[in-house]
């Protein structure tokens, strides 16, 4: 303990805080633009992967089989293997542009299910009642089925979104420098473990609080069916 | 002649229809006509294909052989457009209302015809109200279907395919979730579109009501029409003896 608060102050220095905050900042993109992305090309997936028209049949088949892959894939796993991929077909080697890329992928197709499942909750006779009145797919998705869908779509994929923000955690591993990698670094550089760490745990909570918070907001603004 | 005069009458002619569900043959070789103003109920124990006719009617339930025609010209069932015209034309009311959970009363009944058909909202939302104030909801109209009973949700639905001004309204099973008070009001108002003339085609278990305001009672059993007769005949006299024992039985029950 002692030696703790005899470590403070040299541990926030303006330079400590600045490259926390980088590294901070590195950890809430790849969050973010994973989320984001997820989030619409996920969505986009999953309104092609209910439709029934035999042209989108081949469109269909990809996103299924895309889905089911990285689905099944650890993130680490996709990760490395993205990174490799890069290396060897001198695509780039950003560390950040693999690791946003690779996030991307794994959000994509893990949230593209659950706003499958979200519209397939909805029961088959609100899809009835809006064919016999002339909606189109896309009609009946926008008017009548997302409005209902919502309310079982928002809690998991916020559950998704923090459970995310941690695991961005293993771009460390390709050397992305975002949080926990700074407080290995920290650490190296000899301050205590449980000050580096701690601090980046703080951090962490910090990230995904307001996000819960904010999930907790869309679910009461959005999945309530009184709208 | 007679005949020719006849013929020229029919709204919906269905040819030897036959459809399935996964490999449930669910209508055997339907043949049946429907005069412009007629009301045509269908009887027959559950599962006899009543609700499946209906709902091919507005093409949920696509037939894999036979043909049906409105007003004269054959649908096919794989063309969009074709789709669309008779869902222009044939309303249908369900079983389960199937209003739309995330509207409330007066939006489930007005969003078809404004956003759909694309008529003048203003005029839209009158009829509705005008609609919703005939079932008597005219005080549920910023309610949503999860607080309504069933009779109402069933009232809503009614409002609902009435706005959509169509030719020919189909009818599953209305009576049933009603309070016996309301049965006399939707039956008025059934009437009244009957002497406007509103064709319509009725899937009924209540007998009374069957006898009073069909023109013609279609028996099914098992996926095929059996007996089609007037509504007096096929109480007193049916023609087969499985409408006898139907009949038979229902009328007992009562």
């Amino acid at each position: 303990m002692e030696r703790l608060i005899e470590e403070i102050p040299n541990f926030f220095t303006i330079w400590n805080v600045i490259f926390l905050a980088k590294a901070m900042g590195v950890t809430f993109l790849l969050t973010a633009i994973g989320c984001l992305v997820g989030f619409s090309v996920g969505g986009l997936l999953a309104v092609f992967r209910k439709t029934k028209s035999y042209y989108l049949l081949p469109l269909r088949f990809l996103i299924i089989v895309y889905t089911e892959i990285f689905r099944r894939i650890p993130f680490l796993v996709s990760l490395l293997l993205f990174f490799y991929v890069f290396q060897i077909m001198r695509i780039s080697d950003n560390l950040f542009l693999i690791a946003t890329i690779t996030v991307c992928v794994i959000a994509t197709a893990y949230i593209g299910e659950i706003i499958r499942s979200g519209i397939e909750s909805i029961n088959q006779t609100q899809w009835d009642a809006a064919a016999a009145m002339n909606f189109t797919y896309y009609q009946t998705l926008k008017e009548i089925i997302f409005p209902q869908a919502w309310k079982v779509i928002l809690p998991p994929a916020f559950g998704f979104f923090i459970m995310f923000i941690k695991d961005t955690a293993l771009a460390s591993q390709i050397g992305v420098m975002e949080l926990t990698f700074a407080a290995k670094i920290l650490n190296n550089k000899g301050f205590s473990p449980l000050l580096s760490f701690g601090t980046i745990l703080i951090l962490y909570f910090i990230l995904s609080f307001p996000l819960d918070r904010f999930g907790k907001f869309m679910e009461r603004k959005l999945a309530s069916n009184r709208n | 002649m007679e005949n020719l005069w006849r013929e020229s009458l029919h709204q919906i002619e269905i040819k030897s229809a036959n459809a399935f569900y996964e490999k449930l043959h669910v209508l055997k070789d339907i043949d049946l006509n429907i005069d412009k103003g007629e009301i045509v109920s269908l009887i027959g124990p559950s599962g006899s294909g009543k609700s499946s006719l209906l709902k091919m009617l507005v093409g949920l339930l696509i037939p894999k052989s036979g043909k049906v025609f409105l007003n004269k010209s054959l649908i096919n069932f794989d063309n969009q457009s074709d789709l669309r015209n008779i869902r222009e034309q044939i309303a249908i009311v369900f079983q389960q209302y199937n209003l739309f959970q995330n509207m409330n009363v007066l939006k489930n009944v007005c969003i078809a015809p404004t956003k759909i058909q694309k008529r003048n909202p203003k005029e839209v939302n009158e009829q509705a109200l005008y609609l919703l104030e005939k079932v008597g909801l005219q005080d549920k109209l910023k309610s949503y279907p999860d607080e309504l009973s069933g009779g109402q949700q069933q009232r809503v639905a009614i409002a609902r395919a009435l706005c959509l001004n169509p030719q020919i309204l189909l009818l599953d099973e209305i009576t049933s979730a009603l309070d016996p008070e309301l049965v006399k009001e939707v039956l008025d108002s059934i009437r009244l579109l009957a002497s406007e003339g509103m064709t319509m085609l009725i899937v009924s278990h209540e007998m009374n009501f069957v006898k009073e305001v069909s023109s013609r009672v279609v028996f099914m059993d098992d996926g095929s029409i059996i007996e089609v007769n007037s509504p007096k005949n096929i109480f007193e006299k049916p023609k087969e003896k499985r409408t006898l024992d139907f009949v038979g039985k229902i009328l007992k029950e009562k």
